[in-house]
């Protein structure tokens, strides 16, 4: 059997599947349900079978187009900026507020990604962010919290 | 009927509904332009401002970005051999080499009213079919529905996932586990949270699609090194030329369009089929029933050829909204987005939709032909200018892509686990589609995961816990030997090109 990275996608899927399966074994139901033909535990348990089944499938069966990832050419390093500014734009959004915070992450976004155009770049952040706020809180009437604004008095 | 008509051009043709319609085509086409890019993630990007709407207004603003973004799918097609969506891949085969000699606009004016004609037959048909497709789904029980969403997923598994079948199953199953966390609907009992407290209410659907459609999408082009945008900055260089059709090429349309459209239509409505088939199948029996001396041109810039899938593809665009409008089981990927959407409203969508909400139901058909008819008058004569808008660098595109994806979120929760969590749904999402594992399915098991269990909890509560529900009425059983023989079909492909091989 040839081994490959879908093959060990699949093995992965199979274990995650198994957990799945432990765990729907694991969900506590009213005793009166307990037999009962259909149970909070009943659906899961057919889909853990049923994750099993299918990546067990793909993992036994010989698979007739192999998929070739040339991971030398890939981009790792922008795509893994980006993801942690966006984890640090999820840490931050609550304190700071998200005039400030959306406006950082747009500017530091453009940056990571080669940009170097300061005036483009600004304005397709803080009044980019500004004015699609006002669009969502001032026209869709969608509540935005900013203590940021706030506490420099430009929200009540 | 008449009445169900005034009601929706009463909906469809306020101020608000018809600046929906002209914004949706307007950014579905720009999407739909991008290579990459297709319908799933134009409608997903829209979907937290659509919630500031009434569901009317946000299912016409939505059903004008899918059909943009096909329009535009086709532009490129055309223009650079580049299909922004599958559903237009067939286009390019007659589209492009009459762009190449010279007939740009031309070739982009046929696909343009083919669109238009399709649409607007097709719209007739749902306009005939849906309301007695409604009242015949009333008579569906939950095994039925039951057969039938499996009889979907098995579909959508074996059409969208180019002979990865068992690939687009896992997904299928990973869909319904993702839906499966949270409280369960009867008894409240909590499934999956880990006493995570965000957990309780399940994961959001406009979160997942979020995630695997526009963050994760933004992500892969990234990490591919692609670069959507160059195609539009060669379009906005590209000379049109006329896009005056004469005559002979008229008559050669007139004939195509009606069948075509029937195919399409057709298609559209079959659960997981969609666009693309229907495009490649209408290009194929063009082929076929044309004349020797036209079937020579065919793939060197035939009318025919071109005229063909264009119309399809509208067609099965408006066809696929029939399951979901009466069954309130979508039939595509698209179609799940607007249904998980339009169970956000807190609409059902379902054969009662017809009764409960008709200035819904119906001012969804209307703005479809209003959709038409703006991408026909507003959108053909700029498309230059709108590619112009869209030879925006990679730079920007990108985090613009995220910013409205992690916004989108933010406004609707309030919460920064959600950020969190579908941070790392994208990430997943990233390094499957980096070996073909297909979107489409899970989303569309996401979206039906809880229907499912809700009608096979019925259905086994009501035969006592057997399941003889499976054949016990000739609907049901006809249903899942429909599914039975689309899994054997699979598994003869599988085979077969194991032998070729």
């Amino acid at each position: 059997m040839n081994i490959n990275t879908t093959k060990i996608i699949s093995l992965l899927f199979f274990i995650f599947s198994a957990f799945y399966l432990y765990t729907a074994y694991q969900i506590q139901v009213f005793a009166f349900d307990e037999n009962a033909p259909f149970n909070a535990r009943t659906f899961p348990i057919y889909l853990g079978y049923a994750g099993l089944f299918f990546s067990g499938l793909k993992v036994v069966l010989p698979e007739p187009n192999t998929i070739k990832v040339d991971h030398k050419n890939l981009e790792y390093k922008k795509t893994g900026i980006l993801i942690v500014i966006a984890i640090i734009y999820g840490a931050t959004i609550l304190k700071v507020g998200y005039f400030l915070t959306t406006s950082l992450f747009l500017f530091s976004s453009y940056y990571f990604l080669g940009e170097r155009r300061w005036v483009l770049m600004f304005l397709l952040s803080f009044p980019f962010v500004a004015a699609f706020m006002y669009l969502l809180h001032g026209i869709l009437d969608i509540y935005l919290r900013d203590p940021f604004l706030q506490s420099i008095g430009v929200m009540g | 009927m008449i009445e169900g008509i005034l009601i929706g051009l009463t909906t469809a043709l306020t101020l608000q509904n018809i600046l929906m319609v002209m914004v949706g085509c307007f950014f579905g086409t720009i999407i739909g332009m991008l290579p990459g890019l297709g319908p799933m993630t134009a409608i997903a990007l829209m979907i937290p401002i659509t919630y500031g709407f009434d569901p009317a207004t946000g299912l016409i603003l939505m059903a004008g970005v899918y059909y943009g973004a096909v329009f535009g799918g086709s532009t490129s097609s055309i223009l650079l051999n580049a299909p922004g969506v599958p559903g237009t891949v067939a286009t390019s085969f007659d589209g492009y080499p009459m762009a190449q000699q010279g007939k740009a606009g031309k070739a982009l004016a046929i696909a343009a009213w083919s669109s238009f004609a399709g649409g607007t037959l097709s719209a007739i048909y749902l306009l005939f079919m849906a309301p007695s497709l409604s009242k015949v789904s009333l008579s569906f029980r939950s095994p039925d529905y039951f057969a039938l969403m499996i009889l979907g997923l098995t579909a959508i598994a074996a059409f969208s996932s180019k002979g990865q079948f068992l690939k687009a199953m896992m997904m299928v199953v990973l869909g319904l586990m993702l839906a499966s966390v949270g409280q369960d609907s009867l008894s409240d009992i909590t499934r999956f949270t880990f006493n995570n407290m965000n957990l309780t209410d399940g994961i959001s659907f406009v979160l997942v699609v979020m995630a695997t459609f526009a963050m994760s999408e933004a992500l892969t082009i990234i990490l591919k090194r692609n670069d959507p945008t160059s195609a539009a900055k060669q379009v906005s260089l590209t000379e049109l030329g006329s896009i005056k059709i004469n005559k002979e090429e008229r008559s050669k349309m007139y004939k195509t369009i009606p069948r075509s459209s029937i195919i399409g239509f057709l298609i559209g409505v079959l659960p997981g089929a969609g666009a693309t088939i229907a495009s490649f199948l209408a290009y194929g029996m063009e082929r076929n029933v044309v004349n020797d001396e036209e079937k020579e041109k065919f793939g060197k810039g035939s009318v025919n050829g071109l005229s063909a899938p264009e119309t399809a593809n509208n067609a099965a665009c408006s066809g696929s909204f029939v399951p979901m409008l009466t069954l309130g089981i979508p039939g595509s990927g698209t179609t799940a987005v607007m249904l998980g959407a339009l169970l956000g409203f807190g609409v059902q969508p379902g054969p009662r939709l017809y009764m409960t909400n008709p200035e819904i139901f119906w001012s969804i058909i209307m703005s479809m032909y209003i959709g038409m008819v703006i991408l026909l008058i507003l959108n053909l004569p700029l498309i230059p200018y709108i590619a112009r808008i869209l030879a925006v660098p990679k730079n920007y595109l990108i985090p613009l892509i995220l910013f409205f994806s992690v916004t989108g979120i933010y406004v609707m929760s309030f919460n920064n686990f959600d950020i969190y969590l579908m941070i790392g749904i994208a990430v997943v999402a990233t390094f499957l589609r980096l070996y073909d594992f297909p979107m489409p399915p899970l989303i569309l098991a996401f979206v039906l995961g809880g229907l499912m269990e809700e009608n096979l909890r019925r259905s086994l509560l009501l035969s006592n816990g057997s399941w003889e529900f499976l054949w016990d009425r000739a609907l049901t059983a006809f249903i899942l030997l429909t599914t039975i023989l689309i899994v054997i079909w699979q598994v003869y492909k599988t085979m077969f090109k194991k032998t070729n091989n």
